[in-house]
């Protein structure tokens, strides 16, 4: 009697787990991004909209899940970060998406290496997150600066652009993607003639252009991203840069960029990205839902936001549970598939890898307006686009 | 020399003249901020968001109106320092008779708004507006190439500092300004309208702001930000120079301006901090300021 009861007991247990796996099962979804600085238009409030995008998608096929998306502003600064990163975690929230800058993504990284949450990087770029200090909690989903340096870097190579000089924020992603931009001009033959680093966020890069022409060099590598990056080449173009026979790299270059510094500026500019809203009819249709909101289209990592909770709910749906390492095993051993990035997967390291593109800014007269500014020039295939899982020295890769 | 620091005398040079351009406009930005601070004893923190307030004026003269570059730079200080008469009016002349602590607050609050309403309508990457086609191009000094434009925008912020400092130490007019900062009351009895001056001299505190933004519009992107980035080194101009000082605002900005640009030479990294370890050294051994006096 007593064995019975104890089998109609389990059962039961069992039955309410089973159900709750169908419904009800509370996920708190935390989106912390740039919500007001210098990368808040290629990430920010557009990454809570992409984020809740997803949710929208994901429970009209399965209302299971009861999904909430919350969102909060890190200032780019990783004190800020972590201490919002930790409330979060004893308010149960279940995963932190985007994150938009390197500093800001290590202090998270290192907080959730030891909790029951996971962290979905999409706008943080340094290679580090799944290098030697990787975690199981975290999954790098858009792009990397290994993967920018590569792509931009042997692009302009090609192009003939063999001596080159760096100018970089003064924090990790700066350093980090001129590291390996240097590898990779090195390796092929090309030369590096110097870097500096300037103040994060910086707004006169005068001085540090004059610099970079009197290194000489073919080519300014200009390793910053957003505001800084557009007011580099700005003022790069004002003190006759082109005019001196040097050129200009934009390692890293954004929709956002372009529209702000118009196609005069930044027209036949050579780019590595993932995503342009004009890839495909998927892309397009879903950029269209973002732009009706936003205003804007979006950006790589907004989009890369999109992705990644999708695959996060999905993984949640499939094992019934929030529990973090049970849904990071689901997620890495399921390969995703949706309309932005297409096919792909999480590799053990936590890289998410799928097809990148090489991209040139067209000129003004081939644009057919607002928006129009990317065209393909080639497609780098997922697994020549990011850093090959044994380079990155990862001990969850062995 | 250039040796012992590892640059050669075309950085060096370079960098001078960098700096210098850099410095016209601290030193414009100061200014207007030491006037305020003179004549009203308000620490104006608004004083960026009006920077930026007059780079977006200008671009909406533009993008709305079709006015071009050299309207804006009357009408945008014009309209600008109208709004900030109007909040000098409604808002901070309530706060005169109070410590210095309110009306910074209230200043800092309306910064903020500024910003906020600002970045909500036109996000952060900043818009466009075009170097004048009188003044593109540049000229080739040998040591660097000297665009047109960085030249004519230290030339006309430094001939509007001069002006400044003549009209308030030499006329009439700064007479009554600088006596109404000794003793409203005893100016007032001699049929002065007192609260007029200060709204005039409110306004034109922030006009001279509006005026630095309009010549700033063409080198920065006109973004929401451009003015809390750079208001901080104003501050600290300001006190090195001596808090109300107006030649030491004017020598100080441009003093900086140098010394900022050879750090980025020499330890870029530091760039950003040398303003502020100058600032920490001057407070410790002349509190007042450089040409500050002690009160």
């Amino acid at each position: 009697m007593k064995k019975t009861g104890f089998l109609l007991t389990s059962f039961a247990a069992l039955l309410t787990a089973a159900s709750a796996s169908a419904q009800d099962i509370p996920v708190k979804i935390g989106v912390l991004t740039d919500l007001s600085g210098v990368y808040a238009d290629a990430s920010g409030p557009g990454s809570v909209f992409a984020a809740e995008l997803a949710v929208e998608d994901f429970t009209r096929q399965s209302p299971g899940l009861n999904v909430e998306v919350i969102s909060a502003d890190h200032q780019n600064k990783g004190d800020v970060a972590s201490s919002i990163a930790r409330r979060w975690l004893d308010d149960d929230v279940n995963a932190i998406v985007d994150i938009a800058a390197s500093s800001t993504a290590f202090a998270v990284h290192e907080l959730l290496r030891d909790s029951n949450a996971l962290a979905l990087f999409s706008s943080a770029a340094s290679s580090g997150l799944t290098g030697e200090d990787c975690s199981p909690h975290s999954v790098h989903w858009t792009y990397d600066t290994w993967m920018l340096a590569h792509g931009t870097g042997r692009a302009v190579l090609e192009a003939g652009g063999d001596s080159w000089f760096f100018i970089a924020p003064d924090y990790t992603f700066g350093h980090t993607l001129v590291e390996q931009t240097s590898a990779v001009v090195q390796e092929n033959g090309g030369e590096v003639l110097g870097s500096v680093s300037h103040p994060f966020p910086g707004q006169d890069f005068s001085s540090f252009i004059l610099q970079a022409q009197a290194s000489g060099a073919k080519v300014i590598g200009l390793a910053n991203s957003g505001q800084d990056m557009i007011n580099a080449v700005r003022q790069a173009r004002e003190f006759g840069v082109t005019q001196g026979g040097q050129s200009i790299a934009a390692i890293m270059l954004n929709i956002h960029d372009v529209h702000s510094l118009g196609l005069e500026a930044s027209q036949g500019l050579l780019f590595a990205s993932v995503f342009d809203w004009n890839l495909n009819e998927g892309t397009r249709e879903w950029s269209a839902r973002f732009e009706e909101k936003m205003g804007t289209k979006p950006s790589m990592m907004q989009a890369g936001v999109y992705s990644a909770v999708l695959h996060y709910l999905k993984s949640v749906e499939a094992t019934g549970t929030t529990d973090a390492d049970t849904v990071v095993t689901n997620m890495k051993d399921t390969p995703t598939d949706d309309p932005l990035f297409g096919k792909g997967r999480i590799r053990a390291d936590g890289r998410k890898i799928h097809d990148a593109y090489l991209f040139k800014v067209k000129e003004p007269s081939a644009s057919e307006g607002p928006w129009d500014y990317f065209e393909v020039v080639s497609t780098i295939p997922a697994d020549l686009a990011f850093r090959p899982i044994e380079d990155g020295g990862c001990p969850l890769a062995q | 020399m250039f040796e012992s620091l590892g640059i050669s005398p075309q950085v060096f040079f370079g960098q001078l003249m960098l700096g210098f351009i850099n410095g016209s406009f601290y030193a414009i930005l100061s200014l207007g901020l030491s006037i305020i601070f003179g004549l009203l004893n308000i620490i104006n923190f608004t004083h960026g968001a009006q920077y930026m307030l007059g780079a977006f004026v200008a671009w909406m003269l533009l993008a709305y109106l079709g006015i071009g570059y050299w309207w804006a730079l009357l009408l945008a200080p014009i309209i600008v320092g109208v709004l900030g008469m109007i909040v000098e009016r409604v808002l901070i002349s309530r706060l005169y008779h109070l410590d210095h602590l309110y009306g910074l607050l209230l200043t800092f609050g309306l910064a903020l708004i500024l910003q906020g309403v600002l970045r909500n309508a036109y996000g952060v990457s900043g818009l466009p507006y075009s170097v004048p086609p009188q003044l593109t191009g540049g000229q080739n000094l040998g040591f660097m190439y000297l665009p047109n434009y960085r030249m004519w925008a230290a030339i006309v912020a430094l001939a509007v500092c001069l002006a400044t400092w003549f009209l308030i130490e030499k006329t009439r007019l700064g007479g009554y300004l600088r006596a109404a900062n000794e003793d409203p009351v005893m100016l007032g009895a001699f049929g002065i309208n007192v609260p007029r001056m200060l709204t005039l001299t409110y306004g034109f505190g922030v006009a001279l702001a509006a005026f630095a933004g309009v010549l700033a519009a063409p080198i920065y992107s006109v973004n929401p930000n451009m003015g809390a980035d750079l208001i901080i080194i104003v501050f600290a101009v300001v006190v090195i120079g001596g808090m109300g000082s107006i030649l030491g605002s004017i020598f100080t900005g441009l003093g900086l301006g140098l010394v900022e640009g050879l750090t980025k030479v020499v330890y870029p990294e530091a760039s950003s901090v040398v303003i502020f370890v100058i600032m920490a050294i001057v407070l410790l051994i002349k509190p007042a300021g450089l040409f500050g006096r002690t009160v």
